[in-house]
């Protein structure tokens, strides 16, 4: 229906929502949210060039872009391509993961505070990766289970079995954010326990071993766990971007959300299995990377604008800070730390300022 | 003016037949009838708890009765699907919560949401509805202001003006005037009342002030515990019998001296 025409004068500047058109396409956008991303996709690709030059055999930007494209000297495109490229492209899949899902849960939890990490998703991966880990060696039947799956997967099982115990414990005809949040600590907490339990029981080298994971590391990382991540995130990222306009509405609370139109339980259904997915695929390749889920979509409002992050901001934004993360980790320093070190010492402090400055209200 | 909406004489759009609302075992409202005709402008009135909230996020399918049906159009509403409805019956809540930084003009576009489709994510309709809607709840000005940094009034004008932009036949709006002062409780109830006289909606509004819902309202229904007690003009709810009988107030009931609708003069509170 049309509304007559207004009985009062018509203020001069309500101004038209810019739209994009497409055909029968159409989306309206704001000026800040498409230039953010441009920047930050800039900053991003500039930064790995650079960290894919820097190592024991420096290489120009102007060589590693060559060698992006296909020219240069066999053993540039050999080092670029072959040794430093999957390091970099896990790096990238990683962050982009974390930030979508972080973005994700926060919209969805109504809570800046919310983020994989606190819900247990990590948690329970932990104990997926650490039983490997420890376990491995030990020829008992659920290790020989276990090994056969590999770290990565027993890492994704963890983190989806944890996920679907959450589910099932906020689960009350719907979800509410809050009780969310809160079995989600409940249940990161327990998580916690397990790990400590398992590394007590393990010999002292697998100890080392499955704390370097627990840190989130990148050393290592190649095609094997860039490739599973890519695949996941050809379908879980346009689910994500798929789920936004109805995040827009969930954001009022269930009950002016149904009166909008949404199956309000089947939504939430939906954008909690798309971030827990991402998050599970993500710390399945790198282990629990800290911080980034939570920070990352907190600056991207910030910098954007608007009433919840952006999910495709977030996602650039993250790759961003765990690429130059690793940078950071790789060369700037004597010796050569785990990345999560890193993020955590930059996203630690970040996330204390955010506490502290709050003028957005943060409520857990 | 619309027709009386003395059942029969109107079709009825949304109607309760015998409902019974609870909240896990605890029944709030039991066998509770109720008709909305097209065009009325209904006020609920109540004390405190008496389940007016209750009932009416049972008319809005927001809750589901565990006894009787809600009927809109005479189908079941727990029948059609939410989309469906929300194209014809439009809700505030008591409480609405508006996330913090979202501007009024985000707010209002929020309400064309069941009329977009995942590709058509926002027409020249959509636009046009929107702009009317602002202008019309003279919030134009203040379209690009987060809601948080509104005033009460201004607040619930800018829900209003979602509701408004959902574009349904049908209005419930809970405590539309809660914490304004008079001067916009007046300007939220014209503005409601214009919703009904020049747009035509079907309006019910939970309201604590008797005297503004005598002289906005088609129609009030008094509701004490659950029970739906007395329903009728604000001539024959608003006596001074029914008065002591659900506020336990004791009043005088006197001619509004500007509409000539009732006007309650409260004496003293009575207690049993
Ligand atoms: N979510 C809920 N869970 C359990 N009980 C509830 C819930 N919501 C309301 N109640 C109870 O149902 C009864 C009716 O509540 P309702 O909100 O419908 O009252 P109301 O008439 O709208 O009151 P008010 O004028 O204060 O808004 C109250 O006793 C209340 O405690
Ligand atoms: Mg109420």
């Amino acid at each position: 229906m049309t509304l007559a025409a207004p009985t009062r004068t018509p203020a001069s500047h309500a101004r038209p929502r810019r739209t994009l058109r497409l055909g029968p396409v159409s989306a309206t956008y704001r000026r800040r949210s498409l230039v953010v991303p441009v920047l930050v996709l800039l900053l991003l690709l500039l930064v790995a060039a650079l960290s894919l030059g820097r190592g024991d055999y420096p290489i120009s930007v102007p060589e590693v872009l060559g060698a992006l494209v296909g020219t240069g000297e066999d053993t540039v495109r050999f080092i670029v391509l072959d040794l430093r490229a999957p390091r970099v492209a896990v790096a990238v899949l990683v962050g982009l993961a974390l930030g979508v899902s972080g973005a994700l849960i926060q919209t969805f939890a109504r809570n800046p505070l919310a983020s994989p990490d606190v819900l247990g998703v990590t948690g329970g991966a932990a104990i997926g990766a650490v039983s490997v880990i420890v376990l491995g060696g030990s020829g008992t039947t659920a290790a020989g289970v276990l090994g056969g799956l590999g770290l990565p997967a027993a890492a994704l099982l963890g983190g989806l079995v944890m996920a679907g115990l959450i589910f099932g414990l906020a689960w009350q005809s719907g979800i509410d954010g809050y009780r969310l949040v809160l079995v989600g600590v409940g249940l990161s907490a327990m998580a916690q326990a397990v790990v400590s339990y398992l590394l007590t029981r393990s010999a002292l080298f697998d100890a080392a071993a499955a704390n370097v994971w627990l840190t989130g590391s990148l050393n290592g990382r190649g095609w094997d766990q860039a490739l599973p991540l890519a695949l996941a995130l050809l379908v879980l990222l346009p689910a994500a971007l798929a789920t936004t306009r109805v995040l827009g509405v969930l954001q009022f609370g269930d009950e002016t959300a149904r009166a909008l139109g949404v199956r309000v339980p089947l939504a939430q259904l939906a954008v909690v299995l798309v971030a827990v997915g991402l998050a599970a695929f993500a710390v399945s390749a790198a282990g629990p990377i800290q911080f980034v889920a939570l920070v990352v979509p907190q600056i991207a409002v910030r910098l954007t604008g608007g009433s919840r992050p952006p999910l495709l901001t977030s996602g650039l934004l993250g790759a961003l800070l765990l690429t130059a993360s690793d940078l950071v980790a790789r060369t700037a320093l004597p010796e050569t730390f785990p990345v999560g070190v890193i993020t955590a010492v930059v996203g630690a402090p970040y996330l204390l300022w955010l506490l502290v400055r709050g003028r957005r209200r943060s409520t857990l | 003016m619309t027709a009386l909406d003395t059942p029969g004489t109107a079709q009825v759009r949304l109607a309760a037949d015998r409902v019974r609302l609870a909240y896990g075992d605890k029944v709030v409202v039991d066998d509770l009838d109720l008709q909305l005709t097209d065009g009325s402008f209904t006020a609920i009135v109540g004390p405190n708890g008496c389940g007016k909230s209750t009932l009416l996020r049972a008319l809005g399918r927001l809750l589901r009765p565990t006894g009787g049906s809600v009927l809109l159009d005479g189908r079941a509403i727990t029948s059609r699907s939410t989309r469906e409805v929300a194209k014809v019956l439009g809700m505030l809540p008591q409480t609405p919560l508006a996330p913090e930084g979202l501007t009024v003009a985000d707010l209002v576009a929020r309400g064309r949401h069941p009329h977009q489709s995942w590709l058509q994510q926002w027409s020249s309709d959509d636009e046009a509805v929107v702009t009317e809607a602002l202008t019309w709840t003279d919030m134009a000005d203040l379209a690009d202001a987060p809601v948080d940094a509104l005033s009460g009034g201004q607040r619930q004008r800018a829900w209003i003006s979602m509701a408004l932009a959902q574009g349904t036949d049908l209005l419930l709006l809970d405590e539309p005037t809660t914490y304004l002062d008079l001067a916009h409780q007046v300007d939220v109830l014209e503005l409601i009342a214009r919703l009904h006289t020049e747009r035509g909606r079907t309006v019910a509004v939970v309201l604590h002030d008797l005297n503004l819902a005598a002289r906005y309202a088609q129609r009030l229904v008094a509701m004490k515990d659950g029970v739906l007690v007395a329903s009728g003009t604000p001539e024959e709810v608003l006596t001074e019998q029914l008065l002591a009988e659900v506020f336990e107030l004791e009043a005088r009931v006197v001619p509004d001296p500007v509409t000539g609708t009732p006007m309650v003069i409260p004496v003293r509170r009575l207690r049993r």
